[in-house]
């Protein structure tokens, strides 16, 4: 039987097909998806601020896209992955509230969306697709058997990238 | 301020937060049931302590569909407050201000709703924050309020976001409200670290190290 892992805020975990793995209500935090599509093995990050070298307490690895991105990458290759065939598709960074400021805060959304690509770029994972900003939160589910990204928005048809 | 540790928070603390969240609330309850004419009530607030993991789950599921008002507030406490109903009881609600009847529980909001929506969380925020104001002596000024119909955890993961630049749980007052028909959902007090120490101080609580 396979099953779907669910993954909280600020939490990663890997999975091996046929298991999902899914995780509710991305808002400004980023979901990122990564398989190896030759073994099949993949994992799911979710992550909530850009960059832990801007912030003093960072502890917490899987709470940063910078090193949110490294561990799921290092937990995926440890279960068996090939590092150079590993691929990636992203979704979430929205703005929740239609906030007028310009305080960088607000915007941590598009940011997270930023610092995900970056990082992915810095590690040469291919971006294969992308459904990210707006206003609204997604729920994610991904299967690494088929690298299926299904995402659930509220009053909107499903929608798999 | 010293080393930020929630954990160590001691349980007279709890109390005292709780207590804000009994007052403020209570006066927040109090403006709502004069504005829609009827009787609401609401629990013994909450301090609760979450890793970001769970705070998704706190309201009845991630993937419950509320309408949450958010208001940052400045001032001498920073920080934000929140007013969230489940989509059902905020139609409850709109319909009951507007006197347009009762419509079907899934109609979306059009956009004089949605700011009749906002109007509702400025009032009974404003009167939330204005009775912790009188108490603490403290000045805490809402902004505009911003209105988002979404899943329970998306909504609330702009407050985990602020709470996430400073640590990694998050530390908020939680009060429900109720009316005998249709009516529920959630006052919601987060001030960062530094609110949270002024306002155990200016209750003579201290100089606190949170």
């Amino acid at each position: 039987m396979s099953q779907i892992i669910k993954v909280g805020m600020a939490d990663l975990n890997i999975c091996v097909s046929p298991d999902g793995i899914t995780t509710l209500g991305l808002g400004s935090c980023v979901g990122i998806a990564v398989r190896d599509p030759v073994t099949k093995i993949g994992g799911l990050a979710h992550i909530m601020l850009p960059d832990s070298t801007e912030i003093k307490n960072n502890s917490n690895i899987p709470k940063f896209a910078d090193t949110g991105i490294e561990e799921l990458i290092k937990r995926i290759v440890a279960k068996g992955a090939a590092r150079s065939r590993l691929v990636a598709k992203i979704a979430g960074g929205a703005q929740m509230f239609a906030f007028q400021s310009n305080n960088q805060t607000m915007r941590v959304g598009d940011r997270n969306v930023q610092a995900t690509l970056k990082k992915l770029k810095e590690m040469s994972i291919p971006v294969l697709a992308q459904d990210t900003g707006d206003s609204y939160g997604r729920t994610v589910i991904f299967y690494p058997e088929n690298g299926n990204f299904v995402i659930r928005a509220v009053g909107k048809p499903e929608k798999i990238i | 301020m010293g080393e930020m540790s929630l954990d160590t928070l001691s349980s007279q603390y709890f109390d005292v937060l709780k207590e804000l969240g009994n007052i403020g609330a209570g006066n927040a309850t109090t403006a709502l049931a004069q504005m829609i004419g009827t009787k609401v009530d609401m629990s013994v607030p909450q301090v609760r302590l979450l890793d970001f993991k769970d705070v998704g789950d706190m309201m009845g599921g991630a993937e419950q569909i509320m309408a949450g008002i958010y208001l940052a507030v400045e001032g001498d406490i920073d920080g934000s407050i929140m007013f969230l109903l489940n989509k059902k009881a905020a139609r409850h609600l709109v319909d009951k201000l507007m006197g347009t009847g009762a419509k079907p529980e899934e109609e979306n909001f059009d956009e004089v709703e949605m700011s009749a929506l906002k109007e509702v969380g400025n009032i009974i925020t404003g009167s939330y924050l204005n009775s912790l104001s009188m108490m603490t002596n403290l000045k805490m000024i809402p902004s505009i309020p911003y209105v988002a119909i979404d899943m329970a955890a998306a909504i609330l993961s702009v407050p985990a976001i602020q709470f996430g630049m400073m640590g990694d749980k998050i530390l908020l007052i939680e009060t429900q409200f109720f009316d005998e028909l249709k009516l529920s959902g959630y006052f919601i007090l987060l001030p960062d670290m530094d609110g949270y120490s002024k306002i155990l101080s200016s209750l003579g609580m201290g100089d606190i190290k949170l």
